[in-house]
């Protein structure tokens, strides 16, 4: 693998706008306030960790592809503004972006308002509403936000499939497709989420937002951090279990020292955390646990779990970071970013 | 010099569309230009502008794979036509799950080894991993609805809402093919809208080039679903007569549904084990048109760099291509900027360059079209025919290309596939004869 540098973050999370808050919130290991979430037809209220509103209004919503979109392209947006910041600040150089989008649950909200006025009655139903709700419609306004993008795809998966959306990043580069890639992870809150979350998981909260990381080969564009290995995508099947995968994955990541941080996808749901406890059983070092504080944002937690160890590590606070994407029913993917002061 | 990277083949193609299922009758329905749209009846549609699409007939039994009953049961619609599609693309192909190593066991990169060190392994890696990447749009969108409708009416009643909720995610779907052929890669789901099924093809031919694969499962799948076919009502995308693209007279799309997939691996994996061929992928172009989420830039400039990205790939020129498996869905916009697009890519060859869409016949398959049409350029090459344009009346002097009306031999070598997705996201293919 070439060596793949970092060259911007960006998230928006239960805890803000930006990557300082979603630092400032881990920092604090302290679960964010739950807040009810109503849901049409019945008399429970859910619970989720909503994203805040922004301090301001969002200066890329007067742009005319973005004014009637949903809040995961809000989310994706933003991040992905913050992500490629240290690209803008060159604009000397052209510089051929590409962008991987990934999603678990996808464009929600106007599903089900797309879906419910159907229901009602199709022949009124918006026809503003169903563009939103395609998988692919926040990276086609986000491409067209940054305009810079000459390559794009949306990847749906469970959350380790972030990872395959950098691997997928690092070989466009590889190839010289693109000169850095933008890689997002993102989705959004919705009463039918919390519902769906609840069958399979009672303990969690879902959340939504968005987590974005920007990779490039040019040790001139990095923050100081580099990707130093990403595992192969370890599926589940009936004769491969999670923990079967948690662990196979672990195996591939190389051996780490103490000093090193492991951020995992550890949410205080004993079942669900199983298979990635069993992994990663033995560590003794620093940890990380970005959904305890943030909830279950399924894709976002992902691009999270990268974000904040990549801003660790760029601080200087480890000298590497361990990523561990055991995901929820699909495959377990790891990555291990460290300190690469070169360019810098 | 770095060795040139390997020739991929395709050795399978597995098809489900509303003319069949498998090869056989597709390739007699595309050779013919038969048109297999009926009114729907897989919801009620008594209150939308349109009443009919291209649904498949299912079997009342799936053939025998390895997954269990239990797992079967939950298969929806969508999950269904995927696995039978899936099913004879890898009985064609003639794959073993324990056949041979493969050169990369991922379908991402892997680690260096450390210095003097060996390269990582795991120990599930073995022979049989074989990528899987699908194209999709909707998933299980059926069972999602489901879902919704329950979890309005009924807040309290929890019955098969967790298994809904599961099941409807493709990713969960694709699990299913793994189990069903006993292989165990990585599956990767593209949501490019339209051009899923191209972009999965063509990310498998990338895959396999640059040696992290040696031979990958890759297509597209989507079922009818009432939300999809709603929204493209609301939009009122769909024609109220009849899908005619290119037609002067066109007035929308038709949906349908159904599952592509094929077998793609190094003809030197091919060769290894005496495997027929059906034919070569060659080129693949990818863009991303940033004009509107809905509507194509109207001069067609990223289908036209799609298509000259996928020349430049293959080595070839328009002037090499035999036929063109256009996008054309038989919208007024989508087929003006598709036709400029090819008139500015092909030059004087447009005149004389014969092409069709094959969504006159089936409809819009939205994450399996780019797929199932790349099969359907596989069948042309190998019986070497022209499919067919099942409708087309009255030429639009914007779409100076001779659409092929009526059935014929023809001597093909090459063939190129057009995708192109809500959302921006434009995929062209090339399939070259295996002779």
């Amino acid at each position: 693998m070439s060596r793949v540098f970092v060259c911007g973050l960006g998230a928006v999370s239960p805890a803000g706008w930006n990557v300082a808050a979603l630092r400032e919130a881990l920092s604090k290991s302290e679960p964010l306030p739950v807040q009810p979430l109503e849901r049409p037809g019945g008399d429970k209220s859910l619970r989720a960790r909503l994203v805040p509103a922004p301090a301001t209004r969002l200066g890329f919503l007067a742009h005319p592809r973005l004014r009637r979109t949903s809040p995961i392209t809000h989310y994706a947006a933003a991040a992905a503004l913050d992500a490629v910041a240290g690209l803008r600040a060159r604009p000397a150089e052209k510089i051929r972006l590409g962008l991987v989008v990934c999603m678990q649950a996808g464009c929600v909200n106007y599903s089900c308002r797309f879906f419910d006025e159907v229901l009602k009655d199709p022949a009124t139903a918006s026809p503003l509403l169903f563009p939103e709700t395609v998988y692919a419609a926040p990276a086609s306004h986000v491409a067209a936000l940054l305009e810079d993008v000459t390559l794009a795809d949306t990847l749906v998966g469970d959350p380790a499939s972030f990872l395959q959306g950098v691997a997928l990043g690092i070989r466009w580069l590889e190839e010289n497709t693109v000169d850095a890639c933008l890689v997002i992870g993102t989705e959004e809150t919705n009463w039918i989420l919390a519902d769906a979350l609840r069958h399979l998981d009672r303990r969690a909260v879902i959340t939504g937002g968005a987590g974005a990381i920007c990779l490039s080969l040019d040790p001139a564009l990095s923050m100081g951090v580099a990707l130093e290995s990403i595992t192969d995508a370890h599926s589940y099947r009936t004769s491969t279990s999670r923990t079967q995968a948690a662990r196979a994955m672990r195996q591939q990541l190389p051996a780490s020292s103490p000093a090193e941080l492991l951020c995992d996808g550890l949410s205080d749901s004993p079942r669900t955390d199983a298979a990635e406890q069993a992994a990663w059983c033995d560590w003794t070092g620093p940890r990380l646990s970005p959904k305890r504080v943030l909830g279950e944002g399924l894709m976002a937690a992902a691009a999270w779990q990268c974000v904040a160890a990549c801003d660790l590590v760029s601080a200087g606070r480890f000298p590497a970071a361990n990523i561990s994407l055991v995901g929820s029913n699909q495959q377990a993917m790891g990555a291990r970013f460290k300190q690469d002061r070169q360019g810098i | 010099m770095p060795a040139p990277p390997p020739r991929v083949v395709i050795t399978g193609a597995g098809i489900v569309t509303a003319l069949g299922l498998g090869w056989k009758p597709n390739a007699e329905g595309f050779r013919a230009g038969r048109s297999a749209f009926r009114p729907v009846s897989l919801f009620d549609v008594s209150r939308q502008r349109v009443k009919t699409a291209a649904e498949v007939d299912l079997p009342d039994a799936l053939p025998p794979t390895g997954l269990s009953h239990r797992q079967a049961a939950r298969l929806d619609r969508a999950g269904k036509m995927l696995l039978l599609a899936a099913n004879e693309a890898w009985r064609q192909a003639g794959w073993k799950p324990a056949q041979a190593p493969a050169v990369g066991s991922s379908a991402f990169t892997r680690p260096e080894p450390p210095e003097g060190g060996t390269p990582n392994s795991s120990p599930n890696k073995d022979a049989d991993d074989i990528p899987l990447i699908l194209g999709t749009t909707a998933g299980g969108m059926s069972l999602g609805e489901d879902y919704f409708r329950q979890a309005v009416k009924s807040p309290v009643r929890h019955c098969r809402q967790p298994t809904r909720a599961v099941h409807y995610q493709p990713q969960v779907q694709a699990r299913m093919v793994l189990d069903a052929l006993n292989i165990n890669g990585p599956v990767t789901i593209i949501a490019n809208a339209c051009a899923s099924g191209s972009n999965a093809i063509g990310h498998a031919w990338n895959l396999i080039r640059c040696g992290q694969a040696e031979r990958v499962l890759a297509g597209g799948y989507d079922a009818l679903s009432l939300l999809v076919f709603a929204g493209f009502d609301a939009l009122q995308t769909l024609s109220p007569t009849v899908c005619r693209p290119f037609d002067a007279r066109r007035d929308g799309l038709a949906l349908g549904e159904g599952a592509a997939l094929v077998a793609l691996e190094t003809l030197e994996h091919a060769q290894r084990r005496s495997a027929p061929i059906l034919g070569e992928l060659i080129g693949y172009g990818t863009t991303i048109d940033q004009h509107h989420l809905t509507q194509p830039q109207p001069e067609g400039n990223a289908a036209l760099t799609a298509m000259q990205l996928a020349c430049e790939s293959a080595g070839l020129t328009a002037g090499d291509i035999d036929y063109v498996n256009a996008h054309g869905t038989g919208t007024p916009l989508n087929d003006s900027a598709e036709a400029l697009a090819i008139r500015r890519w092909a030059g004087d060859r447009a005149g004389t360059l014969p092409g069709s869409s094959t969504k006159a016949s089936i409809g819009h398959l939205l994450g399996a079209a780019g797929a199932v049409e790349a099969v359907i350029c596989l069948m042309a090459l190998r019986e070497q025919w022209l499919p067919v344009q099942a409708a087309f009346e009255t030429p639009d002097p914007a779409c100076n290309f001779p659409i092929v009306r009526q059935p014929r031999d023809a001597r093909l070598n090459v063939a190129l596939s057009n995708s192109f997705g809500f959302g921006g996201v434009n995929a062209t293919l090339i399939f070259r004869r295996w002779a």
